[in-house]
């Protein structure tokens, strides 16, 4: 493994950590869009700002790694990749914008008609967000993206782009309602958890369908990918398969803190067959990992940043995450003194 | 590179400026708000009670900035590469460490504000306050490394240009952390860093003179004033010496930014001190000029050279009118703050001691000025990022790469600018009023929590039982 390709890994960490845990977030979003009415959904929107509430920034953050992660070590390609998908990437900038601010606001919004117009700015644009992130994925993965200038439209809509876009939706969701039910079973709701459960299985059991029917348009639209997910990246998608069946048993089992494991581990590995799925090339039929890779010493430069993210960053993210999991974070902290 | 109208230029220049120009605000709220915080709360621990309601509102505050900051401050990261993918493309390797770097203290701040704003009455009191303090760190870390990247810009190093065969140059020879401490960056950063501490301190010691003038005249009111205005009077203070040191390095680094700052049409020797003024087909008009000053300013003592704009084409001279005044709005407003600080620590002890006059904190003419000092702060600040970027045109990386060879081949910029704009000026209204709504409520009811209304009354209550 040369030193370009373990800078890509790293790279790609980030994407699976940001599909992951952003990825819940998102989902959170889309499940407080259709909660109805303010009279049923109070309840799951509540649920939905406790949960992300604490997190959100710093799994966002994780984009952003990506991101610079990919100008510093595959200038060539980043600046290819953003000019040619301009047009998706302005509406992920446009949703993330819409999402982060509509979260803040409604937190603090004074009445229940102000709360509703932000809440829905959160809730729309999380569910565009990843939509347009997945329709991005699916047009490098279908090798429509070159170091020449692209056309601006037809090179992220093509069928493997609709699939991602679908399929990051599906996902989201139901990693947003796996985790949902866990935290609403935590803070001791069980009728809530049980809602989130439904709604877990049900997003599941669609992103696994549509999983399995995209086979047929990717089939033909983007064969490099097909090949590798069949040959060297198979391990990770029979992977995917089995955890998210066994998500699926532990939520019709009411087991959600376990449902979860299986969900991350379902996601993540569909993520990382992706990956594997395209290397070496970072842009698919087009350009590899060697081809565009940065300056040695500024690679070298990117594994020091990284070692001291190891040490910094990554023990903060998991203190955070052991303290929103403690059961009494769960709960409403005793009334303020002040 | 790309053929490129002037107009798609202009339009990626605006909203790169409006973006920039929005972030750095709140940016400012990310780097010295957590200190400020940080110095109530710790107070507040001692006992003052008063000071630990500020902690508590002032942190709220911060979540919502800090949001807003963070979501802007990523769509820059978008538009470094929609925007000007001739820079990201060529330079990507050479800047993009401290990019990095300054990635790993957003991460810290974004986890550590989550852990502070929850761990309100969840953690323990002193471990809760000691959460601020990688904010803090982070705050540092960050304002370098993105100052790195543009201090870079306008001091380019760590790399070398050599013929590519085909007409062309390319980069070779990188050298990421010659390019990271680069020569103007640690005065550039410091005076960046200075100046979020001015622009924090004088705003939120402004909201507070704001209710003192509506005669809110409790103490909480006193020490979130006091404590602010603090901290602002001591970077107001330092902020003079360091942005003349900065200045003095531009003679040899930039000298058409210095030229255009100076207003110096032509290279002189005793050059005049000019204030005001524009130039109107190659002449000074309507300035006041002190004869031999700039030359003292700007090179240490009167017989020194200061360049004029005359020494290079046209072509490649910075719009001396924008880059001239906007600086001096900034120092004008930076001499005027220094004054104005300095006069009320001066009148209060006064007053503490002797009595004579009346306290500073009851004078209506103070207060008035007090709030003002606020936006003048932020408008010094955007002064500042205007000389320093509109100084550097027609380059985006200082003789080396010009921003028409460096912007996106991409149509269209004119309406992602219009969308851009209407969007931040959206989030700033409504950021504006959800201030506005929780500090009321919070003088209504007294209550430090705000409750967020999720459903209609009836069903809050049901659901609360749970």
């Amino acid at each position: 493994m040369s030193l370009a390709d373990l800078c890509a890994a790293l790279m790609f960490l980030g994407v699976v950590a940001y599909a992951i845990f952003a990825g819940a977030d998102f989902g959170s979003g889309m499940w407080d869009l259709l909660a109805g009415n303010a009279e049923r959904g109070g309840a799951i929107r509540h649920q939905v700002d406790a949960s992300i509430g604490p997190v959100w920034e710093a799994n966002h953050v994780w984009l952003i790694y990506v991101l610079v992660f990919m100008w510093t070590a595959f200038p060539r390609a980043f600046a290819a990749m953003i000019t040619t998908l301009f047009v998706p990437w302005l509406f992920v900038g446009l949703g993330i914008v819409l999402r982060g601010a509509g979260f803040a606001f409604r937190k603090f919004a004074e009445t229940l008609g102000q709360a509703r117009f932000y809440g829905a700015a959160f809730a729309a644009s999380s569910v565009i967000t990843p939509f347009f992130l997945g329709m991005i994925a699916g047009a490098i993965a279908s090798g429509n993206v070159s170091l020449e200038r692209g056309d601006l439209l037809t090179s992220w809509t093509g069928a493997t782009s609709w699939v991602g876009g679908v399929l990051a939706v599906l996902t989201c969701s139901f990693l947003a309602a796996s985790f949902l039910a866990a935290d609403a079973e935590r803070a001791g709701d069980h009728e809530l958890a049980v809602y989130c459960g439904r709604r877990a299985l049900i997003s599941g059991v669609a992103s696994g369908a549509v999983a399995m029917i995209a086979i047929i348009p990717i089939e033909s639209d983007a064969t490099t990918l097909a090949n590798g997910l069949q040959g060297k990246a198979a391990p990770f998608v029979v992977l995917s398969a089995l955890a998210g069946l066994l998500a699926l048993y532990r939520l019709r089992q009411q087991r959600y803190a376990r449902a979860r494991v299986g969900a991350v581990i379902a996601v993540a590995s569909v993520v990382v067959g992706w990956g594997v799925a395209q290397y070496p090339d970072i842009l698919v039929d087009h350009a590899s990992i060697a081809d565009v890779a940065g300056a040695r010493s500024t690679l070298i430069g990117l594994l020091i940043v990284f070692g001291l993210a190891a040490v910094t960053a990554v023990p903060s993210l998991v203190w955070l995450f052991v303290l929103v999991n403690r059961r009494d974070w769960a709960q409403e902290p005793p009334a303020a003194s002040p | 590179m790309f053929a490129v109208d002037a107009g798609q230029l202009m339009a990626a220049r605006y909203q790169m400026a409006l973006s920039l120009g929005f972030h750095i605000v709140l940016s400012c709220f990310g780097v010295a708000f957590p200190t400020l915080i940080y110095i109530v709360h710790r107070r507040g621990l001692r006992g003052d009670a008063d000071a630990l309601v500020l902690a508590r509102r002032w942190s709220k505050v911060a979540a919502v900035l800090f949001a807003v900051g963070a979501v802007s401050g990523t769509v820059l990261s978008f538009e470094m590469g929609l925007l000007w993918p001739g820079l990201m493309s060529r330079f990507g390797d050479v800047i993009g460490l401290p990019f990095a770097l300054e990635g790993i203290a957003f991460f810290v701040e974004a986890i550590f504000m989550g852990i502070y704003l929850y761990g309100w009455d969840r953690l323990p009191p002193k471990v809760h306050l000691r959460t601020l303090v990688p904010m803090m760190a982070a705050g540092v870390v960050g304002t370098f490394c993105i100052i790195a990247v543009n201090s870079w810009m306008n001091s380019p190093s760590g790399f070398r240009l050599v013929a590519d065969g085909a007409g062309g140059t390319k980069v070779t020879g990188v050298q990421p952390l010659t390019a990271m401490f680069n020569n103007a960056v640690w005065l550039q950063f410091l005076h960046m860093f200075v100046a979020a501490y001015m622009v924090v301190g004088f705003v939120v010691a402004g909201v507070y003179a704001s209710g003192l003038l509506k005669g809110r005249r409790d103490r909480l009111h006193r020490v979130g004033f006091t404590a602010a205005f603090a901290v602002a009077t001591i970077a107001a203070v330092v902020q003079p010496l360091i942005g003349h040191v900065a200045g003095m390095r531009l003679a040899e680094h930039q000298p058409m930014k210095l030229a255009a700052m100076e207003l110096a049409t032509t290279t002189e020797h005793n050059a005049p001190l000019v204030i005001g003024g524009f130039i109107v087909d190659d002449k000074v008009v309507g300035a006041i000029k002190i004869p031999g000053l700039s030359s003292l300013l700007a090179r240490g003592w009167f017989d020194r050279e200061v360049p004029g704009l005359d020494q290079v084409p046209a072509a490649d001279r910075p719009p001396a009118n924008v880059v001239h005044n906007s600086f001096q709005i900034m120092v004008g407003i930076g001499t005027a703050l220094v004054l104005f600080s300095l006069w009320f620590w001066w009148r209060r002890r006064r007053y503490e001691r002797t009595g004579a006059n009346r306290d500073p904190l009851t004078a209506r003419r103070f207060l008035r000025i007090a709030v003002w000092a606020g936006p003048a702060a932020v408008l010094a600040l955007e002064s500042g990022w205007t000389t320093t970027e509109v100084g550097r045109q027609p380059w985006i990386v200082q003789d080396v790469l010009r921003v028409k060879d460096a912007v996106t081949p991409n149509g269209g910029i004119w309406i992602s600018f219009s969308t851009i704009l209407v969007v931040y000026a959206g989030l700033a209204f409504i950021t504006h009023r959800v201030l506005r709504s929780m500090s009321r409520r919070w003088r209504d009811t007294g209550d430090a929590d705000l409750p967020t209304p999720y459903g209609p009354p009836a069903e809050r209550e049901r659901s609360g039982a749970r």
